[in-house]
């Protein structure tokens, strides 16, 4: 009999309200929003409620995608990343750093995002980085 | 008191009369539910008090029933409060735990949290340490009661206006358990859509929180909102006990007067 919670942050959004994981015997089985956290106070918006769920959703991508002959095919990441790379030159080629955008993404870290942005203006040569929530 | 609560569970884990005791835990600088098991070091147990008294509290008989669902054969323990006791009453009624299942390590409350809840009984009735203080009345529900009706209108309907959506309120309650949520019928409550149906989504958990709710406030503090909704609970349960003179979870055996057929039980 395993019963933990797992102090952690939510992966939802910037404001890095805290919660425990709850999880009996390795499956997840709730949320509970930290009380003693000074971010959040005991209290989450509806998307850190439900954060366990996506963890173990049977719909979660868990490797890379890839497009062959119209239909969502699963590849390593060797090849996707082979494959995105490829692609961003030939387009940076025939029409320019600026037909190429960026999204960043709140369900990330910091330090990722400053990366993907570094990479945009000094891989690329593109100012054109915008977040996810203007999607 | 926390050592002789320690004591106590010790006592109950070491002679194996349960598999193990759901209580809270000082681990990282956070308190957190727990459960404790033979072996377990009982140094890091706490009772839920930070900066003032019962601050973190959480809905440990939630826990004890995600755990009692999994393992229904065994016995465990679990650190009540007076609410906390109330909730194990309503959810034997309820069936949802079995009472011969469940071995309750009562707590006081001091004085000031019984101020700060209002609360009826801020003791449970088996009691493993510290000293009870007596019931406290409800001074919110009469204040508001002594407010006209337009202003008592306006006052809920500006409350239930901040509401964010965000299901806390059903989330944290101990006393929540229904696979199919009455707020998730979009015959009544609109899905996805903010803002959130007024004041049906707040009255029609209320009316479901009527025969149930133990008065334990942490609907309350988990509302990111500060809607006061355990002042609209406690005045849902002063008219189930002036109706029907039902106080949920106050008496161990007692029926909700909901769940009958036929005339009004007498008072
Ligand atoms: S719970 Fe909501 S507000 Fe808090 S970090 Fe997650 S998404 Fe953001
Ligand atoms: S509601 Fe009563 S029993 Fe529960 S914590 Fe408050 S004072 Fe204690
Ligand atoms: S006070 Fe709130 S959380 Fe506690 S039992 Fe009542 S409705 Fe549930
Ligand atoms: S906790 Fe507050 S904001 Fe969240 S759904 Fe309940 S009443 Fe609304």
């Amino acid at each position: 009999m395993d019963y933990r919670n797992t102090l952690t942050t939510c992966t939802y959004c910037g404001c890095g309200c805290n919660f425990f994981l709850e999880s009996l015997d390795g499956k997840l089985t709730g949320t509970i929003p930290c009380k003693t956290s000074p971010v959040n106070e005991g209290k989450l918006c509806i998307k850190g409620w439900n954060v366990h769920q996506f963890v173990q959703s049977e719909r979660r991508l868990k490797q890379p995608l890839l497009r062959k002959n119209g239909e969502l095919t699963e590849v390593s990441w060797e090849e996707a990343l082979a494959f995105t790379a490829s692609k961003l030159k030939e387009i940076k080629e025939a029409n320019g750093s600026d037909a190429i955008g960026f999204f960043a993404s709140a369900k990330v870290t910091n330090e990722e995002n400053y990366l993907m942005q570094k990479f945009a203006r000094a891989a690329i040569g593109t100012n054109n980085v915008d977040h996810c929530a203007r999607l | 008191m926390i050592d002789r609560v320690k004591e106590k569970i010790n006592e109950l884990l070491s002679e194996g009369s349960v598999k193990g005791v759901v209580a809270l835990v000082t681990a990282n600088g956070h308190v957190a539910p727990c459960l404790f098991q033979k072996g377990d070091d009982l140094d890091t147990l706490c009772l839920g008090d930070t900066e003032k008294s019962g601050d973190a509290r959480y809905p440990l008989n939630r826990v004890l029933c995600t755990i009692a669902r999994q393992y229904p054969d065994d016995v465990f323990g679990v650190l009540v409060r007076g609410c906390d006791e109330r909730g194990l009453y309503g959810l034997y009624r309820l069936n949802q735990l079995e009472p011969d299942k469940v071995v309750p390590i009562g707590i006081p409350c001091p004085e000031s949290l019984a101020q700060a809840c209002e609360c009826k009984k801020p003791y449970p009735d088996d009691i493993v340490a510290g000293e009870k203080f007596e019931g406290i009345s409800q001074q919110g529900v009469e204040d508001m009661d002594n407010k006209d009706l337009s202003t008592r209108f306006s006052f809920w309907m500006d409350q239930f206006s901040k509401c964010v959506k965000c299901y806390g309120c059903r989330n944290i309650c101990p006393m929540c358990f229904c696979r199919e949520c009455s707020l998730e019928c979009e015959d009544l409550v609109s899905k996805g859509d903010l803002p959130v149906d007024i004041p049906v989504f707040h009255l029609t958990r209320a009316m479901h929180m009527a025969d149930r709710c133990i008065d334990c406030g942490l609907c309350e503090e988990a509302c990111p909102s500060d809607i006061p909704l355990r002042l609209l609970y406690k005045k849902t349960a002063e008219i189930m006990n002036t109706e029907f003179g039902f106080t949920s979870g106050i008496n161990k055996n007692e029926k909700s007067p909901l769940s009958l057929m036929g005339p009004a039980p007498e008072k």
